[in-house]
């Protein structure tokens, strides 16, 4: 089995220098990209290798870079925009990408950055990240050292400059446009689309804003090919593989580079190991707090974008959170809306007065003090701040766990409502684990 | 008041980018680093050299986690409250932190050596429950010896 992301990552995640990174094959992409293709042609081969987002959308690569101007009309100046800010709750990969092996992050930043025309890469890194900043910041001082990066990089007349930008904490500098905003100096307010990034973004000029993960893939597609590429999914239609986490009460917590699509019940049972004596598998978030419940009857899925979206979730960033059977739902849920009640950035009226309701519900319910009618106004919830009725996509990804755990642990909610207590807890207030 | 090394680097700092008010979360990361929090006198002085007011950077300051309008103790502990470490056993993490320091969220230590702060999740979930003490990540941590054999390390 190839892992192409993962390959120079050593356990103790200790990465390698440029030079260990060029003995290991490294910048050979940027060579070929620079020297014997055109940017077109860089661009064409990523779209012909089924790349899609990492980041919890999935959107196509190369059709979001196509929408970048070209030709003699477009904008001189072009940016490329790596989002670092890994936020999602549940969700450690591109940390683990950052953190071990900093120079394919910046290979992979200068050949897509000479297929879309930027001049200048950021690094929109979370500010907790502060080990991956230094290596980070190690490698481009040494790329820059070498002449891979600045003016007239390998006498190919392309030039670029990427420069970390450290954030300081929000979830929502996650979405593309509160991001930019965020690296412009302002707070993380999303943008009305369109205009989309790619024909303004960053101080109003053409953007491409890409999850870590995915740019990863980028130069190994150029090295191996785009048929390579969709060889290494599992799953017809899918292409590339795809670091997959798990987490919870589970014996072996950790993230593995795997084929796109392995079922989800390989990596909680062979890879995680299965869950820790006592325990057994309830439920679980296939990607991040934003995507909706799977339980027992969804563990021979394939965890692609397709297979998961089928069953009412979404991939999301494919690390795992393990569900045990000792979790109160109830109380779960209240975890998740305190989060995304916490994190609203408060434009839109729905997200910022409907996430805190939500979270009181739950919290009432969760205390026993709940009442019947609770349950139609959470459903209610789920309505109103769902896909299209907010202005970005924070409230509807608060919505999609709430409307699964209703659909799939209803009786959950209502066992709490009816006993006025937690059924998971015991008289004391302890929980049941 | 802001070091003129800070006044410097910001300078540079603001030289990566089209408009200097990019750096403003990093104007305040810096000086915060160096003073604790952003007091009024800091937050007037670096808006003044962002070309901003001190209400747009008020804006930015008040919406960011890791920025501290109030004073803070000598390390700010920071414990991951998100979903996979509250499976966990976040709750007891929380309660054995508290109980061990003698404050609650928000608050800060007599001796002035620690605050303690909820954060979102860490990015660190195959180390649940984890915490952050001063960005050093530190997990598994799960009893009261774990907690004291970090708490040393930070006088």
């Amino acid at each position: 089995m190839e892992t192409p992301l993962t390959q120079n990552i050593r356990p103790d995640r200790e990465p390698l220098d440029l030079t260990g990174y060029e003995r290991a094959g490294g910048y050979q992409a940027l060579r070929k990209a620079l020297t014997d293709l055109s940017p077109q042609q860089v661009m064409d081969e990523v779209s012909a290798s089924n790349l899609r987002g990492r980041g919890g959308a999935g959107f196509p690569t190369g059709k979001k870079w196509s929408f970048v101007p070209r030709g003699e009309d477009a904008p001189a100046r072009k940016y490329l925009v790596v989002n670092a800010d890994e936020m999602e709750p549940g969700t450690f990969k591109d940390r683990l990408l950052l953190e071990g092996d900093p120079h394919q992050m910046i290979e992979a930043m200068i050949v897509s950055a000479y297929a879309i025309g930027a001049d200048t890469g950021y690094l929109f890194m979370r500010g907790e990240y502060t080990l991956a900043e230094q290596r980070l910041q190690r490698a481009i001082d040494e790329a820059r050292e070498k002449g891979y990066l600045g003016a007239n990089i390998l006498d190919s007349g392309f030039s670029l400059e990427i420069y970390v930008h450290t954030s300081a904490g929000r979830y929502l500098c996650g979405e593309e446009t509160a991001l930019l905003n965020a690296l412009e100096g302002k707070r993380a307010i999303p943008r009305h689309k369109p205009p989309f990034p790619q024909v303004s973004g960053l101080w109003g000029r053409p953007t491409v804003v890409n999850n870590v993960e995915t740019l990863c893939n980028v130069q190994h597609i150029i090295n191996c090919g785009a048929d390579w590429f969709k060889r290494l999914a599992a799953t017809e239609g899918g292409g590339g593989t795809k670091l997959y986490g798990a987490s919870g009460r589970v014996r072996n917590p950790g993230c593995w580079e795997l084929p796109l699509g392995t079922p989800l019940r390989a990596i909680i049972e062979e890879h995680a190991g299965g869950l820790l004596d006592g325990y057994h598998f309830r439920s679980c978030l296939p990607g991040g707090a934003s995507t909706g419940f799977l339980t027992a009857e969804h563990l021979d899925l394939a965890m692609d974008y397709e297979a998961i979206g089928a069953a009412g979730s979404r991939l999301g960033t494919g690390c795992v959170t393990v569900i045990d059977d000792r979790v109160c739902m109830v109380a779960l849920m209240h975890n998740l809306e305190h989060f995304f009640a916490q994190e609203s950035c408060g434009w839109c009226t729905p997200c910022r007065d409907g996430l805190p309701w939500t979270k009181r519900l739950l919290g009432a319910i969760e205390a026993g003090k709940g009442e019947p009618r609770d349950l139609e106004l959470l459903e209610m919830h789920c309505q109103f701040l769902g896909p299209g009725k907010t202005f970005c996509a924070h409230a509807p990804g608060a919505m999609m766990p709430l409307e699964t755990a209703l659909m799939h642990f209803r009786e959950d909610f209502e066992r709490h409502i009816e006993e006025q207590r937690c059924p998971w807890r015991d008289a004391a207030g302890r929980s049941a684990a | 008041m802001l070091d003129p090394k800070d006044i410097e680097a910001i300078r540079a700092e603001a030289r990566h980018y089209e408009d200097p008010k990019a750096v403003g979360v990093d104007a305040m990361k810096l000086a915060q680093k160096r003073q604790g929090w952003i007091d009024d006198d800091t937050l007037h002085q670096l808006a003044e050299l962002l070309g901003m007011s001190a209400t747009e950077l008020e804006g930015l300051a008040t919406f960011y986690n890791l920025i501290y309008r109030q004073p803070v103790g000598r390390h700010v502990i920071h414990v991951c409250d998100s979903v996979s470490c509250w499976v966990c056993d976040y709750d007891a993490l929380r309660e054995a932190l508290k109980r061990r320091l003698g404050i609650d969220f928000g608050e800060t230590t007599k001796d002035g050596r620690f605050t303690l702060l909820p954060i979102v999740c860490l990015g660190a979930c195959d180390r649940a429950p984890t915490l952050l003490v001063d960005g050093d990540l530190h997990g598994p941590v799960t009893d009261a010896d774990g907690i004291d054999q970090i708490l040393q390390r930070y006088e």
